[in-house]
């Protein structure tokens, strides 16, 4: 059977797929890839699962180095634009390629962008937990972030085909559309919020948190407390200090602190790095 | 101001004019009773109420609306056939504090822990962790100043009018008033959590 081994994870490399839907109610956050797109544009090149449900490695800023073994794997990289080489040779991007037997890939850091994606033809096998590989980093569920040594046996091919390659348009936003949320009425401006803010390094897949001029409660609203209510992915929480937090997958199932917005398209959050400028703005 | 709250593109937040209401919106939304949601997640005063997709939202708009006028609050009754017995060692490390805040000593405190049937209200904070609501009003205390960087697994605790038990080792600010050997969390189980929404639960003291 073919494997892939972790020569070397980088910075933070993660199996996930589509993660946890539906399990709120039970405190299990959604969690699964965070950028979906590149996620599902990775699995249909290499004919994987359409509904995610095999999983791939969520690379974060590049510098993960795997090796084939036991028989060639079929990979294709996706998301953020990492330089790679195969035995020192450039490796393709957004679209399928073989690994033979011993062959090491080795992903460089990319340019712009935070997170890509290696999907393998047949899914990376681990442990699933609640029906899913997805490594949730707040409730620490499904298998812990990649380490050297670890080996991952690669699923059986699956029925699917791999989709002809595309064109993979790079997502790099800069500006984010916010929809309304429940509560806005504890800003004292809401109309504050849109404006051009930096991502903090303090950012992860529980949320990425925005560095700026702190926005106010409506005064009414200081120094008291909201009871805990649900939160949803791409929720803009603004806590008492005035810096915003958008909820990424892995975010609390509920929190403490008013949502002002939710982000319309979350997926864009995965590929902001610190230090970005980003620019919210009010749709409805 | 509460009512219909939106939440994103496929989801919203009720927030019901009577807390009342929760339980019996809840158990409506969990059986079916506005087509095309996909997912309820009860809170303290609010239920998530997510769609499939923003078009089945603004199809079923109208009937969530609907039924959140009409939903009765009702004070729910404890159902034998839907509670759980969890055997507790009232020896935690707050016990003595909560007894000094409530007035009520210690064996009072486990007096009255015991006596009054809680009711799972949400789940939330890590999984299996449930909300119990509905014991004896005295036993109201805040949260500790300070969390604990780590609170045991099986600890039981109070904060504000919520009691709960910690399904694993984790950081934690809620009064310790015991300990409990019940397996909260079991992966292999359906549901996975002991204590699910609209469960009941009745402390009983041992040594």
């Amino acid at each position: 059977m073919s494997a892939l081994e972790v020569i070397r994870p980088g910075p933070l490399a993660l199996l996930q797929d589509a993660g946890r839907p539906g399990l709120a109610a039970l405190g299990i956050t959604g969690s699964g890839a965070f950028d979906r797109k590149a996620f599902r544009a990775g699995a249909a090149l290499v004919g994987n699962d359409p509904a995610g449900r095999d999983a791939a490695i969520e690379i974060t800023l590049g510098g993960l180095v795997v090796r084939a073994s036991g028989g060639p794997v079929q990979v294709a990289l996706t998301g953020a634009p990492v330089p790679a080489t195969v035995g020192g040779l450039a490796a393709p991007f957004g679209r399928a390629f073989a690994l033979a037997e011993g062959d090491e890939l080795a992903l460089e850091l990319p340019p712009r962008g935070v997170r890509s994606y290696l999907s393998v033809r047949g899914g990376l096998l681990a442990e699933p937990e609640f029906g899913s590989r997805s490594r949730d980093l707040l409730a620490q569920l499904g298998p812990p972030p990649l380490k050297a040594g670890d080996v991952m046996a690669v699923g059986l091919a699956p029925a699917w085909q791999p989709a002809a390659d595309g064109t993979l348009e790079p997502d790099f936003p800069a500006v984010l559309e916010v929809l309304p949320g429940p509560r806005p009425d504890w800003l004292a401006e809401p109309a504050a919020l849109a404006r051009t803010w930096e991502v903090s390094p303090q950012s992860d897949r529980v949320g990425v948190r925005l560095l700026g001029e702190a926005l106010a409660w409506a005064a009414a609203r200081i120094g008291t407390e909201l009871p805990s209510e649900p939160v949803v992915r791409g929720g803009v929480q603004v806590p008492p200090g005035g810096l915003p937090v958008l909820f990424g997958p892995d975010h609390p199932t509920t929190g403490g602190y008013p949502v002002v917005g939710v982000i319309a398209d979350s997926d864009r959050l995965a590929q902001l790095r610190p230090g970005d400028p980003i620019t919210l703005r009010w749709v409805r | 101001m509460p009512g219909l709250l939106p939440c994103g593109p496929d989801a919203i937040l009720v927030e019901p004019a009577d807390v009342a209401q929760l339980p019996a919106l809840t158990d409506a939304l969990a059986g079916g009773a506005v087509a095309g949601v996909t997912e309820v997640v009860p809170a303290a005063r609010t239920v998530l109420v997510r769609f499939g997709s923003p078009s089945a939202l603004t199809a079923g708009r109208a009937a969530l609306d609907h039924l959140l006028a009409t939903v009765p609050a009702v004070v729910p009754v404890p159902d034998p056939g839907r509670t759980v017995t969890i055997a507790v060692t009232y020896d935690g490390p707050d016990l003595a504090e909560v007894a000094e805040l409530t007035g009520l000593g210690v064996d009072g405190v486990v007096a009255a822990h015991t006596a009054a049937p809680w009711r799972v209200a949400f789940g939330g904070f890590a999984p299996g962790f449930a909300y119990l609501t509905g014991g004896d009003p005295r036993l109201q205390v805040p949260r500790r100043a300070e969390p604990r960087p780590s609170v045991p697994a099986g600890s039981v605790g109070l904060a504000g009018e919520f009691s709960g038990i910690y399904p694993r080792s984790s950081p934690g600010g809620w009064q310790l008033i015991g300990r409990t050997e019940a397996a909260l969390w079991e992966p292999t189980r359906e549901p996975p959590a002991l204590l699910s929404p609209g469960r009941w639960v009745r402390f009983e003291a041992v040594p």
